[in-house]
């Protein structure tokens, strides 16, 4: 591998890259002519290390790496520039060198460990097949060697299943069983862990990172999480628009960053160092000093009053299993909390937790099995339909995917009103108004009412949303995961505008979500919660500070980047 | 993987990592959310639209059904003959290409020019109605059964397996055997026998379609605004199902053309004096090996009537399909 690992710095110079990307360019064709989707992109990998390119959706930084290993979508293409693989040129190889080149010489760990695995082939088959097609010897055993060096337990045993028998995280290191199979020089990793719970991405990074750092492999990992990318790689290259906008060391990045781009992506990283965002009174005022640490708030003596209170609340599920046999699944066991009016409060676990499920009782929208949801004095389980209609006016949903939370075929006018005219408030004019008024106070353009959903960004969506929500003027609004879909400076602003909305209109926050740091940002109480029980409660700061459970203490540390991103007069 | 986990040992010397950062006005930082204000708003079906505009598969396809139905609305615009038998001389009987008479004579002396333009209503009133039919009943039971699930579901689903196990072709047949349908043979019971055997197809797309969008985010934040279940079902979930059911409706729609013609054809779809293509072939029949030209024009007729609807779906597919959709 690296042989020059012991001469010293001048020589460090003259050693060749692994992988350099000069002034590439790649186009799509598209129906509306050619797009450029990455311009004049500079990427160095030296052998052995670690690189990271960060940007968010749409930036080019998949498709920059997947150009590197030469499977670029059919309609795109390498318009510019070249990319070079140990001093060859391989932007323009032919697909039998390229095929040559893939999975002995470059490897690659997909996203989505739920569909990169072949769902009717077992495990050790599909092993198997990527070390055949290297030439490299493929019996039981050497399956179940690679299987179990990616960190698979009972290696031999596994492999003989299928990957629906396997847990996400463990789906994720099979896939990195394949990718490090034939032992890469260099390994793209297109975010490996984006879709696991955060304490299963810490080990299978950690894990990633003892492999490659064993093997001498290079890895070119590509992250939306800029604290993931300082923690993880010696060099972070930042994309935005589909060029590189800043590349440098990654703490020097994170601590100095240059380009403006960078800076505001620096500043609105949620990180266990922020405080809760505090609504500036003066107008105009940049949105990262709005996140800027803040004194605490005095807490006044008069605690406001409960507005919701879950007593016990559980929900078991019956899960069929063959004719007359059904299996009992608590999804929710016996959680208790309470909401004060005026206040931001955060359910925080991992996926399966049971967090939605709660959020969905609060709803009304799902029967607790047992326990009482008192909102505002009375148990929502007694109310008639028409009481029942008149809750929903009080408590509303903003969901997690601002893609589907919208109704395709209604434009935004008709989306927002839908809420008016169902519960027949206003004549028409004022139902008009009253939209308007709704667009100004989410910050958008009042002309985005004769918009469809699809002319607008994932940000611009939950907005809508959120005006949707505020239509009726609600008391309490429940956020199921609502900003967890969006890029960071898009999660910022909407994290921004929910707390200036409850400043305004004194509206209370039931925040579900899976990401501590965001709860940090947002929340004054959280409760914790760990396969459907509540396993701490408290207020965000004693949480935070001084978690009493195992349980959360390990949720704080698997946050990336966390102890990194801290201001630098606390690190 | 940061520098100090190296395992070679050795004394390794940092690589020096350029700081490098990109001119200013070379990305230049926009909003990072703005609406465009300036275009015309396209909704999905606005652009499925703008899509279908540009296929020529649409526009042919388009311009030859305008055609047919302007021909069923208004045969005497293209023909001034009458074509009923009562007015045919059987002088004129085989009779090839004469001036006026551009297609020649039937058996029966009848101009089959003017009796192709005259069967097109019957063809068209039959394919139409039973497809409006077809998709009002079994899509009214394929969104019931999705959308409700549980009991509801279970007996609907089974309801629509059973019918989709008779053939069509098969049904009509038998049903236009009873009494009571071979008395009154028009074009209203034929209707109404091809609703009875057509419907489970679009009642199992429809069926799909609801279930697909009746969990989106959408639709539950409906419910949770106090849209009632009934209304959401009729406000969001069909409106978004409903490419499928208009793509599978218009390739039926040929496909219950043919099944007139067939079971005129077999002398139990229309009575012979209700003019049709399949009425007309079946005649023709007889005089096929002197004269196949009578037999031929409404055969021509009636294919590419059947497939101007099939060629239509086919670009109504490829404008409406949700894959293509833009997210």
């Amino acid at each position: 591998m690296n042989s020059s690992v012991h001469i010293k710095e001048e020589v460090a110079g003259s050693e060749r890259p692994l992988l350099e990307i000069k002034n590439l360019a790649i186009n799509f064709a598209t129906s509306n002519g050619e797009v450029n989707a990455v311009r004049n992109a500079h990427l160095t990998v030296m052998p052995g290390e670690t690189v990271a390119i960060v940007g968010e959706s749409g930036s080019g930084k998949s498709t920059s790496a997947l150009a590197a290993i030469g499977l670029l979508p059919g309609n795109g293409r390498v318009a510019a520039g070249e990319i070079l693989f140990d001093g060859e040129d391989i932007a323009h190889a032919s697909e039998k060198r390229m095929i040559e080149l893939r999975g002995n010489s470059i490897g690659m760990v997909p996203q989505d460990p739920m569909s990169n695995l072949n769902p009717v082939w077992k495990i050790g088959f599909q092993v198997k097949e990527t070390l055949k097609a290297n030439g490299l010897p493929s019996g039981p055993e050497d399956v179940a060697k690679v299987l179990s060096e990616a960190g698979l337990p009972d290696a031999a045993r596994r492999a003989k299943q299928y990957p629906h028998e396997f847990s996400g995280g463990m789906r994720q290191r099979a896939l990195i069983a394949i990718g490090l199979s034939c032992q890469p020089r260099l390994l793209i990793a297109d975010e490996p862990t984006s879709a696991l719970d955060v304490t299963v991405q810490r080990q299978i990074l950690d894990h990633l990172d003892k492999m490659t750092s064993e093997l001498g492999t290079a890895v070119l990992l590509i992250t939306h999480d800029l604290g993931l990318a300082a923690e993880r790689a010696d060099k972070v290259v930042v994309m935005y628009k589909g060029q590189v906008v800043e590349s440098g060391p990654s703490l020097e990045l994170l601590r100095n960053p240059r380009h403006p781009y960078t800076k505001r992506l620096v500043s609105s990283a949620p990180s266990l160092a922020s405080r809760r965002i505090q609504v500036a009174k003066e107008q105009g005022v940049e949105s990262d000093e709005l996140l800027a640490p803040t004194e605490p708030v005095v807490v006044e003596s008069a605690l406001p009053e409960e507005v919701l209170k879950v007593e016990d609340l559980t929900k078991v599920f019956k899960l069929r299993g063959g004719i007359g046999k059904t299996t009992d699944f608590t999804a929710v066991d016996s959680v208790s909390f309470s909401v004060r009016r005026g206040t931001t409060t955060a359910i925080v676990g991992e996926s399966g937790s049971g967090k939605s499920t709660v959020a969905q009782m609060v709803l009304n929208l799902l029967e607790p099995t047992s326990g009482k949801i008192i909102f505002d004095g009375v148990d929502t389980s007694t109310l008639n339909s028409r009481d029942l209609f008149k809750f929903r006016r009080r408590v509303q949903p903003i969901f997690q995917d601002p893609y589907g939370s919208l109704d395709p075929m209604y434009n935004i006018f008709r989306t927002i009103e839908e809420p008016l005219r169902t519960h027949k408030i206003g004549t028409k004019a004022s139902r008009e108004k009253k939209v308007r008024e709704l667009l100004d106070q989410v910050a958008l353009p009042q002309s985005t009412m004769r918009r469809y959903p699809n002319e607008l960004s994932g940000g611009q969506r939950q907005r809508i949303a959120i005006a949707r929500a505020l239509a009726l003027d609600p008391e309490v609004i429940i956020c199921d995961e609502a900003v967890s879909a969006l890029d960071v400076l898009v999660q910022a602003q909407v994290l921004n505008l929910l707390a200036e909305l409850q400043d305004n209109l004194g509206l209370t926050y039931l925040f579900i979500t899976h990401d501590l740091a965001v709860v940090r940002q947002i929340a004054d109480h959280v409760c914790v919660m760990q396969k459907g029980k509540l396993v701490e409660t408290g207020s965000t700061d004693d949480v935070f500070d001084n978690p009493r459970e195992a349980y959360t203490q390990a949720l704080l540390d698997a946050i990336p980047g966390g102890s990194l991103l801290l201001p630098p007069e606390v690190a | 993987m940061t520098p100090e986990n190296n395992l070679t040992g050795q004394d390794t010397a940092p690589r020096h990592i350029e700081h490098f950062v990109a001119d200013l006005e070379e990305t230049p930082l926009q909003a990072t959310d703005k609406v465009k204000e300036d275009s015309a708003p396209s909704s999905l079906w606005g652009e499925a639209w703008k899509n279908l505009r540009k296929q020529p598969l649409f526009i042919i396809s388009a311009i030859m059904i305008l055609a047919v139905v302007v021909v069923s609305l208004f045969p005497g615009l293209f023909s001034q003959i009458d074509p009923t038998s009562e007015a045919c001389q059987l002088s004129n009987s085989d009779g090839g290409p004469a001036s006026g008479h551009p297609l020649g004579f039937t058996q029966q002396g009848c101009d089959v020019y003017a009796r192709v333009i005259f069967g097109t209503r019957s063809s068209v009133t039959v394919g139409l109605f039973t497809t409006i039919g077809v998709v009002l009943f079994g899509g009214i039971i394929g969104a019931l059964a999705g959308y409700y699930g549980g009991w509801a579901d279970a007996v609907l689903a089974r309801l629509t397996d059973i019918f989709f196990a008779l053939p069509l072709i098969l049904g009509a047949i038998v049903m236009m055997q009873l009494p009571v349908f071979r008395a009154n043979r028009t074009v209203w019971t034929l209707v109404l026998i091809l609703i009875v055997f057509g419907w489970p197809q679009i009642a199992r797309i429809t069926r799909g379609a609801v279930i697909e969008v009746r969990n989106a985010d959408f639709v539950v934040a409906a419910r949770s605004l106090g849209v009632s279940k009934f209304r959401s079902l009729l406000r969001h979930v069909l409106p978004n199902s409903l490419a499928p059911i208009i793509v599978v409706a218009t390739i039926s729609l040929g496909t219950f053309i043919v099944a007139e013609s067939t079971l005129s054809f077999l002398g139990i779809g229309l009575p012979p004096s209700v003019m049709s293509w399949g009425n007309d072939i079946q005649a023709a029949q007889a005089s096929l090996r002197s004269n196949p030209m009578p037999l031929l024009y409404p055969a021509i007729a009636l294919s590419i009537t059947v497939l101007s609807f099939i060629m239509l779906g086919d670009a109504l597919r490829d404008a409406l399909d949700p894959k293509a959709r833009k997210r």
